[in-house]
C-alpha cells in the first residue's frame, strides 16, 4: 500500500495500516496546552475522573497567551495550571519562556515522524519538522492527557510543489499569504498538506515554520515537509542530546493525493492580508500608503531570530515613524538571548521599538498592545480577524517582518524592497 | 429525536474570535458570563434575543474557523442554542462542539432566512424549514461522534467507556 506522510505516521501510531478517510485511535508522542486552553482541559480532566497523566515526560503546559498575567482573574487560572502540573509531576514553561510552538520545537518535544497534539490551533507548525502535529480542543486534550491516545480521521492529502527562487525582499510569509489568498480560508479544510519542491529546500527551517504555522488559515489539519540536512542541523542545534535518533517519514512514490498543485514563486511580490480575513490578500502595491498606528513584530508565525534579524537589517540607522508604535515580542527566551547577543535588540530599541518579553503579546488582544478604535495595525501574526487584537473597531493587516519594518519607518504600508536588497535565500 | 426552534442567520467564515472575543474568554471559566457576550461583535443583541432551547444558529461556510478554544462552542451552548447549522464547519470547532455536547449539523443553509421556524429530525438527517416548506438534507456525523453526542459530550463518554471505543 503506497502512502502519504500523514497515512504513514497515523498508521504507525495506530498500530495498523490505515488510509485517508478511516477513523483510528492512535498513540500520541507529546501533548501540550497553553494558558488559554489548559484551564478548561484541567476541568475536563477532572470531569473524566483522571487521576494522573499518561506519561509526565510527554506532557507540558506553556504560559504564553497572557504572560505575565494582566489581571487577577487570569492570575488565578495560571495558578491552577501551576498547581496541576506540580501535582501531576510534569514541568511547565512559565512566564518568560516564550510562545508554546517555539518552545515545543526548541525543547525537542516535536520530532520527525512523531504524532503531537496541542490545545492550540497553530500546533500544525511542527509539520516543518516532519511531525504530524495538530490543534485540538481542551476536552480532546484532557482525554489524551489521561490515555496518551486520541481518535483521528486520517486526512486526505494535498501536495503543493513550490518552485523558483524568491526575489530579494520577498519571504516565506509572502508565499503562504499568497497561497491562502489563492486557496481561500477553507481551501484545505480537514486536509493534510505536503509541501515539497526545490524552493522548500532552499528555505531556512525557520522560514519553513512560517509556512506550516499558517496552514490552519486554509483549514488544514497539518502541513508536513520532508527532513533534509537543514532540518537535522536545526534539531541538533536545539537538542541537548548529541546522538539523537530521528525517524523521518517520506511519502511513497505513487501515494494517492487529492490534489497536486504547482507554484513558481520567482516573481512573487510582497503580500499583505487585509482586514478582516486572512485570505483577503493582495500584493503590497495595492495597499501601499495606508497609514498605520501600530506595527507588531512577533508571534509564532514570525517572531524568530531570522525575522528579528531582517527587521533590524532594515531599521539599522533609521527611526520608527513618530506616529507609529512599534512593538516587538521575541518568540522565546532563546530567540531573545540570541538576538541580544547579535546586537539585534539594541538596533531595534535604538530605532524606537518597544521590546516586550517573549510570549504571544499583542497577538490575542488581552494585553501588551491593544489598539484604539479606528486604529490600523500592521502585524507579522497569522490572524487579522475583527477583534483579534482586543478591539473590534480596529483593523489589522498582516505581512512579513520586512514589510512591517519598512512600514514602521514610513508610518504607512510600504513595499519593503525599497529598503531590503535581500540576503541570499540561504539565510532566509 | 426532533429539535425545533427559530433560525438566527449568520454569514460565512464566522471565526472563534467573533463567537467569543479574547476580551472575555481568557479570564474566566464561567460560561454563563461568556454566554452574555456570544456573537457580540457580529450582533450585539444576540445574547438577549436568543430564546434558550428554541434557537438555532444558521450560518454559511466555514463556521468556527480560527482558534482551538472550546470557549466558543461552550458559550454557544450555554446561551441555550439548540444546534448550529452551517454549510460547512472548520475542523477543530466541529470536533470541539461534539466534545462539549453541542449539536452541529452540516447542510445547505442557503435558503434559510432569519426568523424561519425549523424542525430538525436527527434520525432522518433532515431539516424542515416550516416557513419555506422545504426540506434540507444533513450530512451524517461519523459514528464515533454520534456516540459522543449521545452521551452529552466526550467527558461523559470517556467516563462511561474508560477510553476511546471505536464502533
Ligand atoms: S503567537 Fe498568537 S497565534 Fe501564536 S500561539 Fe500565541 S496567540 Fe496563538
Amino acid at each position: 500500500m503506497r502512502k502519504t506522510i500523514a497515512e504513514k505516521i497515523l498508521s504507525k501510531h495506530a498500530g495498523k495500516e490505515v488510509r485517508a478517510g478511516e477513523i483510528v485511535v492512535a498513540e500520541v508522542d507529546f501533548v501540550l496546552a497553553q494558558d488559554g486552553t489548559a484551564p478548561l482541559a484541567i476541568q475536563a480532566f477532572q470531569e473524566m475522573e483522571g487521576r494522573k497523566v499518561f506519561d509526565k515526560d510527554k506532557v507540558t503546559f506553556i504560559i504564553d497567551h497572557n504572560s505575565p498575567s494582566p489581571n487577577q482573574r487570569v492570575s488565578s487560572l495560571h495558578k491552577t495550571m501551576r498547581e496541576f502540573s506540580r501535582e501531576m509531576g510534569f514541568p511547565i514553561y512559565d512566564v518568560g519562556e516564550g510562545i508554546c510552538h517555539q518552545v515545543i520545537m526548541e525543547g525537542r518535544h516535536a520530532l520527525p515522524g512523531q504524532l503531537v497534539v496541542g490545545a492550540d490551533s497553530h500546533t500544525c507548525t511542527y509539520g516543518a519538522l516532519n511531525c504530524f502535529s495538530t490543534g485540538v480542543g481542551s476536552t480532546d486534550l484532557a482525554a489524551s492527557l489521561i490515555s496518551g491516545k486520541l481518535w483521528f480521521k486520517v486526512p486526505g492529502t494535498m501536495k503543493f510543489i513550490l518552485k523558483g527562487k524568491l526575489p530579494a525582499g520577498v519571504y516565506s510569509k509572502d508565499m503562504i499569504l499568497y497561497l491562502i489568498g489563492e486557496r481561500g480560508a477553507e481551501g484545505a479544510n480537514y486536509k493534510a498538506i505536503e509541501f515539497t519542491g526545490e524552493l522548500i529546500n532552499e528555505l531556512s527551517v525557520e522560514s519553513r515554520f512560517t509556512i506550516t504555522n499558517m496552514v490552519v488559515e486554509m483549514g488544514a489539519k497539518v502541513g508536513i515537509m520532508n527532513v533534509d540536512d537543514k532540518t537535522r542541523e536545526w534539531i541538533k542545534e536545539h537538542s541537548n542530546l548529541s546522538a539523537l535518533s530521528l525517524y523521518p517519514v517520506e511519502a511513497d512514490e505513487g501515494a494517492v493525493y487529492e490534489e497536486v498543485l504547482e507554484y513558481d514563486f520567482s516573481s512573487l511580490e510582497p503580500q499583505v492580508a487585509k482586514p478582516h480575513r486572512v485570505d483577503n490578500v493582495s500584493p503590497v502595491g495595492e495597499v501601499a500608503g495606508k497609514k498605520i498606528d501600530q506595527a507588531f513584530l512577533g508571534t509564532c508565525t514570525n517572531g524568530r531570530l531570522e525575522d528579528l534579524r531582517v527587521a533590524a537589517g532594515i531599521l539599522k540607522g533609521r527611526e520608527v515613524h513618530p506616529e507609529v508604535r512599534f512593538i516587538v515580542a521575541p518568540a522565546s527566551k532563546e530567540v531573545f538571548l540570541k538576538a541580544m547577543r547579535e546586537g539585534i535588540i539594541t538596533v531595534l530599541i535604538e530605532s524606537g521599538a518597544a521590546v516586550i518579553n517573549p510570549g504571544c503579546g499583542a497577538c490575542v488582544g488581552t494585553h501588551a498592545g491593544v489598539p484604539a478604535n479606528g486604529e490600523v495595525v500592521l502585524s507579522t501574526a497569522n490572524r487579522n480577524f475583527k477583534g483579534r487584537m482586543g478591539n473590534a473597531k480596529a483593523s489589522i493587516y498582516l505581512a512579513s517582518p520586512a514589510t512591517v519594518a519598512a512600514s514602521a519607518i514610513e508610518g504607512k504600508i510600504t513595499d519593503p524592497r525599497k529598503y531590503d536588497r535581500g540576503q541570499s535565500t540561504e539565510d532566509r | 429525536m426532533k429539535l425545533t426552534g427559530k433560525a438566527y442567520k449568520f454569514s460565512d467564515d464566522i471565526n472563534t474570535d467573533l463567537i467569543i472575543s479574547g476580551r472575555y474568554k481568557f479570564s474566566t471559566l464561567d460560561m454563563k458570563e461568556l454566554a452574555k457576550h456570544v456573537m457580540e461583535d457580529v450582533d450585539p443583541e444576540f445574547s438577549q434575543k436568543v430564546k434558550p432551547g428554541e434557537s438555532f444558529i444558521v450560518a454559511g461556510r466555514n463556521f468556527g474557523c480560527g482558534s482551538s478554544r472550546e470557549q466558543a462552542p461552550l458559550a454557544i451552548k450555554e446561551a441555550g442554542v439548540v444546534a448550529v447549522i452551517a454549510q460547512s464547519f472548520a475542523r477543530i470547532f466541529y470536533r470541539n462542539a461534539v466534545n462539549v455536547g453541542l449539536t452541529v449539523l452540516e447542510g445547505d443553509t442557503g435558503g434559510i432566512e432569519e426568523g424561519d421556524c425549523l424542525e430538525v429530525d436527527l434520525e432522518k438527517h433532515l431539516i424542515r424549514d416550516e416557513d419555506k416548506k422545504k426540506e434540507i438534507k444533513i450530512k451524517p456525523l461519523p459514528e464515533i461522534m454520534v456516540r459522543v453526542l449521545a452521551e452529552g459530550g466526550l467527558a461523559a463518554y470517556f467516563k462511561k467507556y474508560g477510553g476511546f471505543k471505536l464502533p
